[in-house]
């Protein structure tokens, strides 16, 4: 259209994301979408996924999010920590294709969709990685259910580790990550290492051989005794719960070797060119910023980042009616209704008599209004787009637009991932 | 106007006399931070002194205030806005951490702020409030239970305390700390220290309110929040009110918005009152038609999301809470705009 295009030219604008291409790059083996709480991440996940495998790959969707509807939307009662079928069908599936789908070749594709249960697959590395005897003392002790079901940090862990594992079993070869909503949005980044930093920590070794270790070297940095350490951990946490972690501490010990290792591995594929990261935000000010931090958090760690996903961004299709022309004809409408010869608000049925008649027209007045609001929005929102792009230059960007309703079924899923279709 | 208001005749002054310490709770992305900021507002435009403490280490409350990152002691951050003839009172901020929790604790109770010190080098600190979680929420939630029962002089230092606490899907887990706690420390210090917080949570001076936006998710969250304090209440939880944030007015009429979603609303009309507005499109396709029957998209889709909020907004009513309504405040949240948010609330009787 000329006048978007003319208002294209005014507007600092970003690179354009072409998500499609990333879909269909076969070297694209794994996406995460990261972003602040709130902003439609799981669902632009489910979206990218059906997409893809729509378009032909194999897809795993693996979501940290227990929300029912979305496993509803997808076709399943509800997601759990196994890789799920999810049944497609519609447009672009039937031989043939119908309608954009015929672009992607449509069969051959698969999705699968599951749901992170964090002590679930925190269980399985214990069963696997120790006999069966002493798995069965870890999983009883009291500090290893604190640490598997609510440890800050053990869900970004485990989405961690369960990439590692999707990725290894090999038998998709596209997994889309939707990240757990993080109290600090770097977290993920920062789970792996802290969970090993904590599991081979000087203290943990402190509190498996209090005795044993008084006479070495490292404890002597410390200017406190070994006797008051005990003695005040002891007053604080109480004698039982130091032997309980102690015994957890001692069981445990083994399998330290094998977190670190672990945890690295998949850091280091992410790395990797193959993985993708995007950035999911909505254009408000909270969203953004958190956007921002995430863009310089990726880049620091010198993780690959595809480009930001605007989620739920507002258009309108009178863009030529500006906001201010908008609130000043329903002004003079109103004002020809108050002071006009004929104030009742009779609704015209059309015709030239009618509209003589200065009638005050409450449906145009209505819709006026609502216009102005509308480009007031979609003029706030582009600024603070705006403000992003000028603080991260070159980053590309793609906009998904506001629905305005919940997503409830794959067809919801489709019409996002409309957005991501290549310009023609 | 969308006709069903959820406002509720006041039997009383405010719907939560007697409380003191409210904890504000609600899924990511609903503002829960700007509305316990709001309600601490509304709280001390009574007069008195007001405590808004925040504990996940987001310093939203500064960003909020606009003031720089909050420390471990409490500021004071605002004055509430007055009443004719009486002045407001005053909002202290506090962004409360764990691990200077525990050393406060420890100075507290067994006078060892230098123990303190070193345990924190040492990585003890760190230890405690990452492997058990437990003992991490018990520290905080330690923290509101104490500003709450603090006096000076024989008054209580603060008369509310409000908490910004962690969002609803781990509401449950946090304040029911001595149950969590119990399953590490079954004696000791810990298990008394969560034994006393506790006595404050579960007492009529503690209420928990749920932050949403009119959206399916954040609508079934709080429902699952609620009923999880629901099963948990047996211990005495007391739920508060449910605070619908960001509501956007709904500009059309029942009439209108059924015609809006049968496709029953007159383009036409729209088209006329543009001419009459003296509004002649030449740019777009189909001159005042089209730009008429655009109208009519907008319109329609607006139609569409007032009947789906119209939808969770009754949703919400089978919690039998009382509900509260916040406008949406569209350009950028600052002090005017929480002071609006404050005055809305005290207006539906919240504080």
């Amino acid at each position: 259209m000329p006048t978007e295009a003319k208002a294209a030219e005014r507007e600092l604008l970003p690179p354009r994301l072409d998500v499609d291409r990333l879909l269909d790059d076969p070297r694209t083996r794994i996406i995460v979408c990261c972003g602040s709480g709130g902003v439609g991440k799981t669902t632009t996940a489910a979206a990218l996924g059906l997409r893809a495998a729509e378009r032909g790959r194999h897809v795993v969707v693996l979501t940290v999010d227990p929300a029912r509807r979305l496993a509803q939307s997808m076709g399943l009662d509800s997601l759990d920590n196994t890789p799920r079928l999810v049944p497609l069908d519609g447009p672009g599936r039937g031989p043939g294709g119908g309608g954009n789908g015929a672009s992607g070749d449509g069969d051959g594709g698969s999705l699968h969709a599951m749901m992170l249960d964090m002590k679930r697959t925190f269980d399985e590395i214990v069963e696997a990685h120790s006999d069966p005897d002493r798995a069965a003392q870890i999983l009883a002790n009291p500090f290893y259910q604190s640490l598997s079901s609510s440890f800050a940090g053990t869900q970004e862990y485990m989405a961690m580790e369960k990439l590692g594992q999707l990725r290894r079993a090999d038998q998709w070869d596209l997994i889309v990550v939707d990240t757990p909503p993080s109290r600090s949005a770097l977290d993920f980044l920062d789970a792996p290492q802290r969970l090993s930093r904590f599991l081979d920590g000087r203290l943990i070794r402190l509190l498996t051989a209090p005795t044993r270790a008084s006479g070495h070297a490292y404890l002597k940095m410390v200017n406190a005794g070994i006797g008051m350490f005990t003695g005040v951990v002891t007053k604080v946490i109480g004698a039982q719960l130091l032997r309980d972690a102690q015994t957890f501490v001692a069981a445990f010990d083994t399998m330290f070797g094998g977190f670190r290792e672990r945890a690295e591995d998949t850091y280091q594929l992410l790395q990797t060119p193959g993985t993708a990261f995007l950035v999911v935000a909505t254009p408000e000010p909270d969203a953004l910023r958190e956007a921002s931090y995430f863009v310089e958090r990726l880049s620091q760690d010198r993780m690959p980042l595809a480009g930001l996903v605007l989620n739920r961004v507002h258009r309108s299709p009178a863009a030529r009616l500006s906001a201010a022309r908008s609130l000043a004809a329903a002004e003079t409408l109103q004002a020809t209704a108050t002071n006009g010869v004929n104030s009742t608000p009779t609704m015209p049925n059309g015709g030239s008599a009618a509209a003589a008649a200065a009638p005050c027209y409450p449906l145009a007045v209505t819709a006026l209004r609502l216009h102005a609001e509308r480009m007031q929005l979609v003029a706030a929102e582009r600024r603070l787009a705006q403000r992003f792009t000028a603080a991260h230059p070159g980053i590309p960007v793609v906009r998904i637009p506001a629905q305005p309703e919940d997503v409830h079924d794959l067809e919801g899923l489709r019409v996002i991932g409309e957005s991501f279709a290549s310009p023609a | 106007m969308g006709g069903d208001s959820l406002l509720r005749v006041r039997a009383r002054d405010t719907d939560w006399e007697g409380v003191r310490l409210h904890v504000i709770t609600g899924k990511g992305g609903t503002g829960k931070t700007t509305v316990a900021a709001a309600l601490a507002l509304a709280l001390a435009s009574a007069g008195g002194k007001v405590l808004l403490m925040e504990v996940e280490g987001r310093q939203g409350i500064a960003q909020l205030f606009d003031s720089p990152p909050l420390p471990y002691t409490e500021r004071k951050v605002a004055v509430a806005p007055g009443t004719p003839g009486r002045a407001g009172g005053e909002v202290y901020a506090l962004a409360a951490d764990a691990e200077s929790a525990l050393i406060e604790y420890l100075e507290m109770f067994y006078n060892l702020r230098h123990a303190g010190r070193t345990l924190t080098r040492l990585g003890v600190v760190d230890f405690a409030t990452t492997i058990a979680p437990g003992l991490r929420d018990v520290l905080l939630t330690g923290k509101a239970a104490q500003a709450t029962r603090r006096k000076a002089a024989g008054r209580h230092r603060y008369d509310a305390v409000v908490m910004d606490a962690p969002p609803t899907g781990r509401i449950g887990r946090f304040l029911n700390v001595a149950t969590e706690v119990s399953g590490l420390a079954k004696m000791g210090p810990i298990r008394g220290h969560a034994d006393t917080v506790q006595s404050v949570i579960r007492s009529p001076q503690t209420a928990v309110h749920f932050v949403t936006v009119l959206e399916e998710m954040p609508v079934q969250e709080t429902l699952d929040g609620i009923a999880e304090l629901r099963g948990l209440a047996a211990g005495g939880f007391q739920l508060g009110g449910i605070v619908i944030n960001m509501v956007r007015p709904v500009e059309l009429t029942d009439q209108q918005l059924a015609d809006a979603v049968t496709g029953r609303l007159d383009g036409h009309e729209i088209a006329l009152g543009l001419k009459a507005a003296g509004i002649e499109d030449s740019i777009g396709p189909g001159g005042n038609a089209g730009l008429a029957s655009s109208l009519l998209t907008e319109l329609t889709e607006h139609a569409r999301e007032a009947l789906a909020q119209a939808g969770q907004r009754q949703r919400l009513t089978a919690a039998s809470q009382p509900c509260y309504e916040l406008p949406m405040i569209s350009d950028g949240m600052d002090l005017a705009g929480l002071y609006r948010l404050a005055t809305a609330l005290q207006d539906q009787g919240a504080a």
